[in-house]
């Protein structure tokens, strides 16, 4: 069956109309006295509210992910969204697309915190281990940027390693020394909860993938169209590595935007996605690429217009219409959304996707009611375009069927 | 300068500028962040006196095996690999380290500083000042690196464009590659602070030293070798006048003097 994930990136909604002119980058060195936190403390409710309504209204996973120093994404640690959501809902799969295991010392940390969500959720974790960009992992983290993929490796064998282990071991790593290895709590999913990695098209990301059977998660906010290579590329290798071309091997994050008719999709939504591609996604070309962090044949195969001087200042306005013809966006009629939703799951052939349905600074009467109408009127026709595939389960939860949820002490039902 | 590979014991190969009279007092000159420009003037007049020795870090030019070198110690220890296979015998090199090369430099004579015969420090890295913070040089886009590297932005068009035409969409690719693996493998001494806690390694510095800087270095500006006298009070100052941080290539006449007066001071303090 395809599964879908509501998944929401946290942004700030309250970036100046002239953020693009006044500041460098949305990430990395914005200023935090752009950050209120009286109004964040009431966000952050918001936030978590919508991804506990997406429980209820049978998306199969709510979604967070890491990002630090970032005006569109306010999670720095998405293990605490994570655990709030672990005790309020007792049903969808909780993905923590992921944490950046070359930034935790030692990355120990995160087999626990890891083990600890899947524990308290009753197995319902994805944990996703993103080798992490070049803004957070060494522009915020400090992390040298050519030994980031060493240590990422390395962080990760830690972690599978911990999580098998029933007796305590020694770990003599480059980066990482631990005498005694010792994962207390140990999660319920066997061998280990689904692993999703997040990937932008390097192919040492497919192998890695391959070699271990995990998920290959595109997080691309450029839409289904423009993913298409990248995603070919993908199942070519899975092809030509001997494995099955299961599309639960890979997932994909969409931008979405439901109404009752395609013209009321623009009316609703335009100034919210808008406001998401024309302010949030500012970021630095000097951040981008710190030397050392790709590859030399990942930067033969990339556009380097950005670095460009004569590039610099320019700040095109992207329109809805040019974000919905280009698949940027998924917007419109639910019959419309459905037909694109089918064309963007054959053609890129996944078995999940991550469905961003709060965009930018979307209220959150929209984001509730663009969340409803995708969970009732288009996700059920989607559900079955793998029949092929439809038991396979090998890269989602295997919780407890008995498990336990939050419930308000008996004394404080009825004064919320 | 001619041109040759070495390998080190480790298993570096690296390519060797060298040039002088093989029975002239060694001398070995590290380069810079940037590499080896074609540009030798400076490395030409030095070699007048000496037998200069310019080896590439690997990482930069022709210059292989960046993967063995992880921190400060494999290039310390690599920078001495390189005097072994250099086959000096027992004659002491002196050792002149620019920018990276100097920090790498002083590193080398808190090892072992009975094995040098001088040490010139020009514009080096190794400190941190947090009042006087370095522009993040992991973060600069590659037009911006001339007015960060150069006092003279014309100079700086000749000399680190070369043959590259950073408005040429293939210039621009094959700069960002090398740039890539130079500033990638200088990263791992350098990222995210290039401070390697070498301060607290100064005090075993017993070489005869000279600290050099640039009037209008802008990437490590002459705070530093206010700093740098300070720690190493028994070192001689010298400021260059009308040069950044490339001064080995925008005042070679110069510094070039200056260097050969203090080595040739020091070669006769030494010797008698």
């Amino acid at each position: 069956m395809t599964r879908f994930t509501w998944f929401n990136l946290m942004p700030w909604p309250y970036l100046p109309d002239d953020f693009r002119q006044t500041y460098r980058s949305v990430w990395v060195d914005i200023p935090n006295r752009l950050y209120d936190p009286v109004r964040g403390h009431a966000l952050y409710h918001q936030y978590m509210d919508q991804l506990e309504y997406a429980d209820a209204l049978g998306f199969d996973g709510i979604g967070v992910n890491e990002h630090h120093q970032n005006g569109y994404g306010l999670m720095p640690s998405p293990n605490i969204i994570a655990a709030t959501l672990a005790r309020r809902t007792s049903r969808a799969a909780i993905c923590v697309i992921g944490n950046s295991i070359a930034l935790y010392n030692p990355p120990i940390r995160v087999a626990e915190e890891f083990a600890m969500l899947d524990v308290i959720s009753g197995g319902r974790l994805v944990a996703g281990f993103p080798v992490g960009t070049p803004m957070d992992t060494n522009f915020c983290y400090g992390q040298i940027p050519a030994l980031t993929r060493d240590k990422y490796a390395e962080a990760h064998d830690l972690i599978r390693r911990a999580w098998a282990a029933d007796e305590p071991f020694a770990f003599d790593g480059k980066y990482t020394q631990l005498r005694w290895v010792n994962c207390w709590p140990k999660p319920i999913q066997k061998p280990h909860p689904p692993i999703y990695i997040p990937g932008g098209g390097s192919i040492e990301t497919y192998d890695f993938c391959l070699d271990h059977d995990y998920n290959y998660s595109y997080l691309s906010f450029y839409g289904y169209l423009a993913a298409r290579g990248l995603m070919d590329a993908y199942w070519e290798r899975v092809a030509a590595r001997g494995k099955d071309a299961s599309p639960h091997r890979a997932a994909f994050a969409q931008i979405i935007a439901v109404a009752d008719t395609d013209a009321d999709a623009e009316r609703l939504y335009s100034e919210h996605i808008l406001y998401f591609f024309n302010r949030c996604l500012h970021v630095a070309p000097a951040f981008l690429d710190p030397p050392g962090y790709r590859t030399v044949n990942t930067i033969k195969a990339t556009s380097l217009r950005r670095l460009q001087r004569q590039h610099q200042r320019e700040f095109p306005e992207a329109t809805w219409s040019e974000l919905v013809d280009g698949g940027m966006v998924i917007a419109g009629s639910p019959d419309t959304v459905r037909q694109r939703m089918e064309e963007l799951i054959k053609t890129l052939r996944v078995g999940h996707v991550f469905c961003l349905l709060h965009t930018g600074n979307q209220t959150d009467e929209k984001t509730r009611h663009n969340s409803r109408l995708f969970a009732k009127e288009v996700m059920p026709r989607l559900r079955h375009l793998w029949p092929d595939w439809d038991d396979d389960d090998r890269w989602w939860i295997h919780p407890l069927d008995d498990r336990i949820s939050a419930e308000l002490p008996h004394e404080m039902v009825g004064q919320r | 300068m001619n041109a040759h590979t070495l390998e080190t014991q480790r298993g570096i190969r690296l390519r060797v500028l060298e040039g002088g009279a093989s029975d002239a007092p060694p001398l070995i000159s590290l380069h810079g962040l940037a590499g080896l420009l074609d540009d030798t003037t400076f490395l030409d007049l030095v070699a007048e006196r000496h037998h200069v020795f310019a080896p590439e870090l690997p990482g930069y030019g022709e210059s292989r095996g960046e993967e063995l070198l992880e921190d400060m110690l494999d290039f310390a220890l690599h920078g001495w690999d390189v005097v072994e296979a250099l086959g000096l015998g027992d004659r002491r090199p002196s050792l002149v380290g620019h920018s990276i090369g100097g920090m790498i430099a002083a590193e080398m004579a808190c090892l072992a500083p009975s094995r040098l015969d001088g040490l010139v420090l020009l514009d080096p890295f190794g400190l941190w000042l947090n009042e006087t913070p370095i522009p993040d040089v992991f973060a600069l886009l590659p037009y911006e690196f001339g007015e960060y590297l150069f006092h003279d932005a014309q100079r700086a068009a000749v000399l680190l464009g070369g043959a590259t035409d950073l408005a040429d969409p293939e210039g621009l690719r094959q700069f960002v590659i090398d740039n890539a693996r130079r500033l990638g493998t200088a990263g791992k001494i350098l990222f995210p602070i290039p401070n390697r806690r070498l301060s607290k390694r100064l005090y075993r510095l017993s070489t005869q030293t000279l600290v050099v800087w640039a009037e209008h270095d802008r990437l490590i500006p002459p705070a530093y070798a206010s700093r740098w006298q300070a720690l190493l009070p028994q070192a001689q100052g010298v400021s260059v006048a009308d040069a950044g941080h490339m001064l080995p290539y925008e005042q070679p006449r110069a510094l070039a003097d200056a260097v050969l007066a203090f080595l040739a001071a020091e070669h006769f303090v030494t010797s008698t």
